[in-house]
């Protein structure tokens, strides 16, 4: 099976080119980490892949899982198994995580033909996830990402990937904006749920995230295109010098 | 906005509405059009005493000489008051049935259709029902076990029989019939509508509610309600409403007055869903409603919640007079508009006594081509020392061809009154949708649980049996679906 494989993938928005005949595979199980200066499209990558309308797919393909990836829409990946956490998850006044994430799961059960979970095994399982994660109660019962700290919503993206079991989860920037404390929790949390069948893509700026998480690859990304690979001494070498040699 | 978006609002600009059945009766009516012997007519068809009469005789005698209010942001032909029924009731309804079985099946029928069973074994657990078909009442739920409490929870036109000392005392007492000419009217012509009254410490152990049914056609509803709360009672009266779907408009004209006593308090809930019209904005009931609530004792409480998604015109205004010293009012509203739907919403509290606080929570949400008008009026007398007023209004558009307009009216007349006005005005935001989409939710889910969301605030507000109702009444109305 071709888990994903991305190949010579061109994106533009509003007439600019962001994504330059990009390519990237990634098997089942693995780790992959993308680094790059800002504005090396980054994150246009990781909204593409999640279907965001606002870019335009140029020319280039992507398969995910066997089948094409740029054929569906932005549910219809997420129900397949892609999950993105956002690297500035908006706030959703009044909605609260339960009834949200309840739905959320369903749709992926219902899309692999599985039975649908009641609301005690649903309420269960969340209350469950969010022990292991250290979030409160209290925490459960606030509208999405209302008023929440910049650790605590990240928190809550892990939270939501860890009940949705993605097989691909792409991290945008998780690390952005969080102390050195808020970083630790989260990239514990993302070890915690790690797991051997999924298959994680980190986009981060800094070496920090990855001195947690351990990636099997990690990438240099320049000008919209990856312009070397290696293994974690490659984030140790940034750090170290920057991207200008890149 | 990407197509996407748009296709979704689209779908939702087509709203189906699913009480839009008609029940085949045949109904007992006078000519159309307004005099003084449609007054007579309906006044004799209830049986009233001399009195009840003459009061409606003389309220019609100031409607003729007023012209309806014109300050609203509304825009409809002229109503042609004598172009409407002004009563209509089921063939032989002279005297309200003493049981069902002397009700005719199509009407329990009716009831059952809307999800609100009259049959003694299947009335809803907790709440008292005074079913309202047309002009006349057709039912009433689990009054002997309020009679035990010496609740009294009766149609109007019962209550001017049997307590007429209160009717007399009350009706009108806050909603003056000079008031405007749709209370005049509302005096002169009212058909039916709920009585409660609560005795000194009663605390009303369920909730009491009406549901109103305009069934035929060229038709208005003049329902008035009357509700008293004795010292240190407490009540919790729900409203409901629907009506078929016809091309004309239909009038509904009610007037609703509350009163409560020293420590008492009031609550008051509408679910309004009056047929809107269709999609091009043809048909859909007229809606006209006064509503007022008088704290007339000291520490007293009144809190009105609305949601309003039907009608094609509404111009309401449930309000607050804060009489007592320490009384509070509140306004909880939710307003959708759709299609060609008018909304002109908002409250009045007028602060008399001392330390008596308002607050005001004010949701509109405007879809297709509506439009939706919040209009609040605080005002402070030169009595009312530290009285204070909270309000947020808060307005969601969806697309871009609806409108949404807030318009508070400030007047204080003591120095030490203290206000707080926030206003925000939104679209519904792609960031939103995008990271629903992203879980995995339906665009049409999505938007459902961004507005409801939107409207928790309010929703929260209302009686736990009708929330969940009113919840999914909210996606119903964004959605295309036949819920």
């Amino acid at each position: 099976m071709i888990f994903l494989n991305i190949n010579n993938l061109n994106v533009s928005i509003e007439g600019k080119k962001i994504l330059n005949d990009f390519n990237i595979s990634i098997n089942e199980g693995e780790v992959h980490a993308i680094m790059g200066p800002n504005g090396c499209g980054k994150s246009t990558l990781a909204n593409v892949l999640a279907g965001n309308e606002d870019y335009e797919v140029n020319s280039g393909k992507v398969i995910f899982k066997d089948e094409d990836l740029l054929n569906s829409n932005i549910e219809e990946r997420a129900q397949k198994g892609l999950f993105l956490a956002f690297q500035y998850p908006v706030e959703i006044p009044g909605v609260n995580i339960t009834p949200f994430l309840h739905a959320s799961i369903n749709s992926k059960l219902k899309n692999e033909k599985k039975p649908e979970l009641d609301n005690l095994s649903f309420a269960k399982l969340l209350r469950k996830k969010a022990e292991e994660l250290g979030i409160s109660n209290d925490m459960l019962k606030r509208s999405i990402n209302t008023g929440f700290s910049g650790g605590e919503k990240k928190r809550y993206e892990i939270l939501q990937m860890s009940i949705l079991n993605p097989e691909l989860t792409i991290f945008d920037e998780t690390d952005s904006g969080l102390d050195v404390d808020a970083l630790r929790i989260v990239a514990e949390g993302i070890n915690k749920f790690k797991n051997p069948k999924n298959s994680y893509l980190i986009i981060t700026h800094y070496q920090k995230l990855l001195d947690y998480i351990h990636p099997d690859y990690v990438h240099v990304m320049r000008s919209g295109k990856i312009v070397k690979s290696g293994d974690i001494s490659l984030a140790t070498e940034i750090e170290a010098s920057g991207y200008q040699k890149f | 906005m990407d197509t996407r978006t748009s296709q979704t609002l689209d779908k939702y600009a087509q709203d189906k509405y699913k009480y839009g059945f008609i029940t085949e009766i045949e109904s007992d009516r006078p000519q159309k059009g307004l005099n003084e012997e449609t007054i007579k007519f309906i006044s004799k068809k209830k049986n009233e005493p001399e009195w009840m009469l003459t009061w409606r005789l003389n309220c019609y005698k100031k409607w003729l000489k007023m012209s309806d209010p014109q300050w609203a942001n509304l825009k409809f032909p002229k109503i042609d008051y004598q172009d409407i029924y002004y009563y209509s009731a089921p063939k032989g309804f002279e005297e309200k049935p003493k049981d069902l079985s002397e009700v005719d099946p199509k009407l329990i029928e009716t009831y059952n259709k809307l999800g609100i069973p009259l049959e003694e074994q299947k009335v809803l657990a907790g709440v008292a029902v005074d079913a309202v078909f047309d002009s006349v009442s057709v039912a009433t739920t689990y009054k002997g076990e309020l009679e035990k409490l010496g609740i009294v929870f009766c149609s109007i036109s019962e209550a001017v029989h049997k307590h007429p000392e209160l009717v007399k005392k009350y009706l009108g007492s806050v909603i003056p019939p000079g008031d405007h000419s749709f209370s005049a009217l509302n005096s002169a012509v009212f058909t039916d509508g709920s009585f409660v009254y609560i005795p000194e410490n009663v605390k009303c152990p369920m909730e009491l509610s009406t549901y109103f049914r305009i069934n035929a056609e060229d038709t208005g509803q003049f329902e008035r309600t009357l509700i008293i709360a004795d010292k240190g009672s407490y009540v919790s009266y729900l409203e409901g409403c629907t009506a078929p779907q016809r091309d004309t408009n239909q009038l509904h004209a009610a007037n609703v007055e509350l009163i409560a006593l020293e420590n008492a308090e009031i609550k008051y809930s509408t679910v309004q869903n009056w047929y809107p019209g269709d999609e091009e904005g043809k048909g859909g009931i007229y809606n006209f409603v006064t509503k007022r609530g008088l704290c007339k004792g000291k520490n007293s409480k009144i809190s009105w919640t609305q949601v309003e998604t039907g009608s094609a015109l509404t111009w309401k205004y449930p309000s607050c007079i804060l009489k007592g010293d320490n009384s509070i009012g509140e306004f909880y509203s939710v307003a959708i508009t759709n299609n060609f739907q008018q909304a002109d919403t908002g409250t009045k509290m007028t602060h008399i006594g001392k330390n008596t606080r308002s607050k005001i929570i004010s949701k509109g949400i405007s879809l297709g081509y509506s439009q939706n008008t919040y209009r609040g009026n605080v005002s402070f007398l030169k009595k009312a020392d530290k009285a204070r007023n909270y309000t947020q209004c808060d307005s969601l558009l969806v697309g871009n061809k609806c409108g949404a307009h807030t318009i508070p009216y400030i007047d204080s007349k003591n120095n030490s009154a203290i206000i707080e006005h926030e206003a925000s005005t939104s679209k519904i935001n792609e960031d939103q949708l995008y990271y629903c989409r992203q879980r995995g939710l339906s665009h049409e889910e999505a938007v459902s649980l961004i507005v409801n969301g939107f409207c928790k605030q309010v929703l929260q507000e209302l009686p736990m049996e009708f929330a969940v109702e009113a919840q999914k009444l909210v996606s119903i109305s964004l959605e295309g679906s036949v819920g």
